[in-house]
């Protein structure tokens, strides 16, 4: 009866969206007179930080610091369309919306500078600190807040912008399969080390090195925040998370969190998080969708430590105790060294 | 996290303002001082609760129902039968041509789930509406039933639902999603080695901080404002607007902060029962579930079954790739028919494999019914893949690593569901693993790249 080390490695890929019936989001941006922007989504915010990333693609596109930026989430009356938070789909489809909308609304906020100014619009651009100056010119300028100011005030203009992202209906080939029902993919690699006690079944997950490829982190902070949890979740898969125990049996199935198992902070893992940044062709400044793919590599990165280190395989998931001491079982009984 | 600048650094602009930039959440003041308002933070004066009664058998006949000991009892407003939903049949995505409509809001001829909806009570306290509900009185005729997705195929299996004959969902492909690609039997003939494993899993539950729920108030004007925790706005308004028959602009939802989500509130559960409620009573009607119902009653991850069975050359190249996917809808559909296809899509995954051979089912158990999570039909099929690729390697006496270097997907490979690969990075990712991990591989795949077929 010993501790024994494992290690394990997995990789994967993972589509952005959810293209079943066409994948739409909307978005429409306006300028207050003091020069911050609105934007009105009837998206939903998980707690994943989809205002802030918004906020900041609107920023980004307009030309002003990301705290000029509202976001009003999510109200059927005042927002436009969208299909929903899920299917990693938010960063990627509501911010291509977003972009969209911000860019008109920059056109014609550049439209109004230009006037005040006396120059054309084309020969504008901005200092991403509030103020619109010309190109190659940069005392000839005027603020944002100016430029909002002489739009409601003396032009009476709108400086307001609609955007729009669909992903056409794919509709899947009876035959062979032909279909695309996600656009760009996401990827992963992770290695786990695990030890596993012979005597107890017990698994301790001791690190993961997860190396993930996002398109382009948009806020790395809020970047890390999801690729660490989603990494706790994946090990949570792994080891501890069930309905039913006994499943197909609906007996036994957990009805609050001392029932349902997930790991706690004594049980984190030492967590290593590497970004690699490959700009999606269709994503918000080469955003992907990284939010869901990031907890699934762990699963067989985890189940491949148990193997290594204890010589069984287990092919249920949730991989408790039990399992893998009715593995070893097994295996001593006829050295075969798989089971269930 | 550390960012690893040098990959695709010539595909990249740097120099951005505030894309790249890690700026603070500007809700998280809000979040870690208790100042952000859910929608149960909201006070409505005259609030009722509404309670379910809930199927106790996995699948029954209803012979009658007697609910007029509860609305006797102190505190009820109102009792709701199937009888009182205009539209008493859904299905989610049916907006968007899918369906059949095959749920009903609240069961009056047959359950066939444990926990399905069959009464709700409405009452001035959670505690009367709860007793209420104690007292409602169902006869039951109960009926066998089948919880195996391989047991529910068979011929003369109990029947889950009349609406999908068979158990299966019905895909304009027939019973199955099937993929093919290349000529599987002769990849397996060319093969060196061939393994077939199975692979399953139980359902997971979504485990939000924040239980379903929703709080509706009547706006005066014939209009109801909705405050849900709903992950899509227009899947609730539009489901409701059917169900009750009511056109959508009496509808009006307001969300958007939730106290996460993981896919277990892309359903449309309590929203329409509640407006019925508030519209039936005229007062603010509260359905928020318990922790029991959030871990018992709503859709948790499917259960799968997963068959994959693999010809490898020696030298590592996979050759012939057959999948048979099962994924356990439970009693209805909800999403669980589009979890199935994208399961289909996505194999053989992250691989170059020429021939491909996929079929995935969606399968109707009397289990709680399966829907949208975190990695909806793609978690447990990496699980699987990727334990079949440690086998695979094992099985041929390579390192695992580097036999995933000879068959990962590159810029311009076809994919099995005729995509063309774009943007692929699976080569840099496990360079860097191996790189961070100290994981030894040789000098030649350290050289390759995702974005040529050279090395």
């Amino acid at each position: 009866m010993a501790m024994k080390q494992g290690r394990g490695v997995a990789a994967i890929n993972y589509p952005t969206g959810m293209n079943l019936g066409g994948d739409p989001s909307q978005a429409l941006v306006h300028s207050t007179p003091t020069g911050n922007f609105m934007v009105s989504l009837s998206s939903v915010d998980l707690g994943q930080g989809l205002k802030q990333v918004m906020s900041q693609i609107c920023a980004e596109t307009i030309g002003v610091p990301t705290e000029c930026v509202i976001i009003d989430t999510a109200d059927t009356d005042t927002g436009p369309h969208c299909m929903g938070t899920f299917a990693s789909r938010g960063t990627h489809r509501i911010g291509n919306a977003v972009l969209q909308a911000a860019q008109e609304a920059r056109q014609v906020m550049l439209e109004v500078a230009a006037e005040e100014l006396e120059v054309n619009a084309s020969d504008l651009e901005t200092d991403g600190e509030g103020n619109i100056h010309v190109k190659g010119a940069p005392q000839k300028s005027i603020s944002i807040f100016d430029t909002a100011l002489a739009a409601h005030f003396k032009q009476g203009r709108s400086i307001s912008g609609r955007g729009m992202f669909l992903v056409q209906r794919s509709f899947p080939d009876t035959e062979t399969g032909a279909m695309k029902p996600a656009t760009c993919y996401a990827h992963a690699c992770v290695v786990a080390d695990v030890e596993v006690d012979d005597e107890t079944g017990e698994v301790t997950v001791q690190s993961v090195k997860n190396v993930y490829e996002v398109g382009r982190a948009l806020n790395p902070k809020m970047v890390e925040q999801q690729l660490v949890g989603g990494s706790w979740m994946g090990i949570s898969h792994a080891l501890y998370e069930t309905t039913e125990p006994y499943y197909p049996n609906r007996d036994h199935g957990g009805t609050d969190f001392n029932q349902y198992l997930m790991p706690g902070p004594g049980d984190l893992a030492e967590t290593e998080t590497y970004v690699l940044e490959r700009p999606s062709s269709d994503g918000p400044y080469g955003a992907k969708g990284p939010g869901e793919m990031c907890a699934n590599p762990q699963i067989p990165a985890v189940a491949n430590a148990i193997f290594d280190a204890v010589g069984v395989r287990i092919d249920t998931m949730p991989i408790t105790p039990e399992r893998i001491l009715r593995a070893l079982k097994a295996k001593a009984a006829t050295g075969e060294s798989r089971t269930q | 996290m550390e960012l690893r600048k040098s990959y695709f650094a010539d595909e990249r602009k740097d120099d951005l303002h505030e894309i790249g930039q890690s700026r603070p959440r500007s809700d998280a003041p809000g979040h870690v001082t208790g100042k952000t308002v859910y929608f149960a933070d909201r006070t409505f004066p005259d609030l009722l609760h509404l309670k379910m009664v809930r199927s106790p058998h996995h699948h029954a006949n209803i012979r009658s129902i007697d609910t007029s000991e509860a609305e006797k009892h102190p505190g009820v407003i109102r009792v709701l039968t199937a009888k009182d939903v205009p539209h008493n049949v859904y299905t989610i995505l049916i907006l968007i041509q899918v369906g059949p409509e095959d749920e009903t809001v609240l069961a009056d001829k047959k359950v066939s789930w444990k926990g399905e909806a069959v009464v709700a009570v409405v009452a001035t306290s959670e505690r009367a509406a709860q007793e209420a509900a104690a007292k409602v009185k169902v006869d039951y005729e109960v009926l066998p039933a089948v919880f195996d997705v391989l047991e529910a195929l068979e011929p003369g299996a109990v029947q889950v639902n009349e609406h999908h004959p068979g158990n299966y969902y019905h895909y304009d492909s027939g019973d199955h999603r099937k993929v093919r690609f290349g000529d599987i039997e002769a990849g397996f003939a060319m093969a060196d080695h061939i393994l077939e494993e199975t692979y399953s899993s139980s359902p997971i539950e979504q485990a939000p901080t924040e239980t379903t729920g929703c709080i509706v108030a009547p706006e005066g004007n014939d209009r109801f404002t909705c405050y849900t925790n709903t992950q899509a706005m227009f899947f609730t308004l539009d489901n409701a607007s059917i169900i009750l028959q009511m056109p959508g602009h009496k509808l009006h939802m307001v969300g958007g902060t939730v106290g996460g989500g993981f896919g277990g509130k892309v359903d449309v559960i309590v929203e329409p029962i509640a407006i019925l409620a508030a519209k039936l009573t005229g007062r603010p009607v509260s359905f928020i579930y318990s922790r029991e119902e959030e871990m018992q009653i709503s859709s948790p991850r499917a259960a799968e079954k997963i068959i994959i069975r693999d010809g490898v050359m020696d030298d590592g190249r996979l050759v012939a790739r057959q999948v048979t996917g099962y994924t356990d809808a439970g009693a209805y559909s909800r999403h669980s028919p589009y979890g199935a296809q994208k399961g289909a899509a996505h194999y053989p995954g992250p691989y170059t494999v020429p021939n491909v051979w996929i079929d995935t089912y969606c399968v109707y158990t009397n289990r709680t019914p399966s829907s949208a999570m975190r990695g909806f039909g793609v978690t447990i099929a990496d699980f699987a893949l990727e334990v079949q690729m440690d086998k695979l390697a094992r099985l041929i006496g390579m390192d695992p690593l580097e036999f995933r270097f000879i068959n990962a997907y590159r810029d311009g490979d076809m994919k099995a569901h005729r995509q063309p690969t774009e943007g692929a990075a699976l080569i840099e990712c496990m360079q860097e693993a191996a790189r961070v991990s100290n994981w030894p591989v040789a000098q030649k795949y350290l050289d390759m790249s995702s974005r040529t077929r050279e090395a």
